[in-house]
């Protein structure tokens, strides 16, 4: 099988598994895995974009200077990705820590839920006087801790 | 109905993903910045590795700005964490085989994550890959003793210092007259360890900031207590 066909659909499978898991699941620790396997797609796509067949990595050894080297500059960018894409997983799991913390729950209709009532309770109001109040969806009896 | 949408979504991503990868052809692009840049950075970087001429040479300013977005989520993951009460209950002590190995694996990863940033602008590798490894060399031992606290002040100090004189070199850049993060100092001979002028001391720098943060992130996630 052709090499490039592989590759092309290796990052397209990851960028829309990656998608998918954003749009599809409920589950915030799923959301955020979707967007680490976004990232490794898109990360992907962009060195497919400049590779040249045969070339060789950008680099001179012992002053050896290769006849086809390869684009550096997006080598360059997906590091930089690489790096940012390992700090917003850090920080979306933390994020995700406080929200299991404050709602024990991770299920985003659950939290949303919850986070209605919330205001509706602050605001002094009926959550079902409201037109934009989420239906209720899965009614979990128990005492928020 | 959510459901309905999202995979509509899906199916038009999906499609105007395909319809971009048609018109892309597979090894044969034409390269346009890179091979100027292969042609010239050599002489105008001497950085034996291009890559690393790319991202501290020609986008220094970049870099600076994506250890700027790494430091911002490094704090906001402090921030939302926040500390651990005190008397939180911590994780007992790891077997046998994971201290001895953390304690074995320690020095070493230290040397090799030391290696690769020294060697950042010769051979593949440099100041963020180093400095995830370093990460990970102070890490690990508190993987196996989650008793052990890390000393979070020495850390940021580490942090502030090697992004402080990030920004010292590119200012010193402007003191002679030159643009902001300008390599500096003489390059030397092409593939030498002492070579490419100013980028080694901008590799450690990096190096050091992106380990700190990390390891002072990750110990930081560690220590929050466990959710029962």
């Amino acid at each position: 099988m052709d090499t490039g066909l592989i590759l092309f659909t290796a990052a397209f499978g990851l960028i829309l598994i990656g998608s998918a898991g954003i749009v599809l699941s409920t589950h915030l620790v799923r959301i955020i895995f979707g967007i680490a396997l976004l990232e490794a797609g898109a990360n992907l796509l962009l060195l497919l974009a400049t590779f040249r067949e045969g070339s060789s990595a950008p680099i001179i050894v012992d002053g050896r200077i290769p006849a086809a080297m390869a684009d550096p500059v997006p080598q360059a960018l997906v590091l930089t990705a690489i790096v940012i894409g390992v700090g917003i997983l850090a920080l979306a799991l933390s994020l995700a820590l406080r929200v299991q913390r404050a709602y024990g729950t991770l299920d985003l209709r659950e939290v949303r839920q919850r986070l209605e009532q919330d205001i509706a309770n602050e605001a002094g109001i009926d959550m079902s006087s409201s037109r934009d109040a989420p239906q209720a969806v899965v009614t979990r009896q128990e005492d928020p801790a | 109905m959510r459901r309905l949408s999202s995979a509509l979504f899906l199916l038009g991503l999906g499609l105007l993903i395909a319809a971009i990868f048609q018109t892309m052809e597979f090894g044969s692009v034409a390269p346009i910045a890179g091979q100027a840049i292969n042609a010239v950075a050599a002489d105008q970087v001497g950085a034996a590795n291009f890559v690393t001429a790319v991202v501290l040479g020609y986008r220094g300013f970049d870099t600076l700005l994506e250890l700027t977005i790494l430091f911002t989520a490094a704090t906001a993951g402090g921030l939302v964490l926040g500390k651990p009460a005190a008397g939180a209950s911590r994780d007992p002590d790891s077997g046998f085989i994971l201290r001895a190995g953390a304690d074995l694996f320690f020095p070493l990863l230290l040397v090799v994550g030391l290696y690769i940033i020294l060697h950042g602008h010769l051979t593949p590798g440099g100041g963020f890959q180093g400095g995830v490894i370093l990460a990970s060399a102070f890490f690990i031992p508190i993987l196996a003793r989650p008793g052990t606290s890390m000393d979070h002040r020495r850390v940021s100090m580490i942090e502030g210092f090697a992004g402080a004189s990030f920004i010292f070199i590119g200012l010193l850049a402007m003191l002679g007259g030159k643009a902001f993060l300008t390599p500096l100092l003489d390059k030397g001979e092409l593939g030498a360890l002492l070579s490419a002028g100013s980028l080694p001391l901008l590799y450690i720098a990096v190096g050091l900031k992106v380990g700190s943060e990390l390891a002072g992130l990750l110990a930081q996630l560690s220590e929050t207590e466990a959710i029962d």
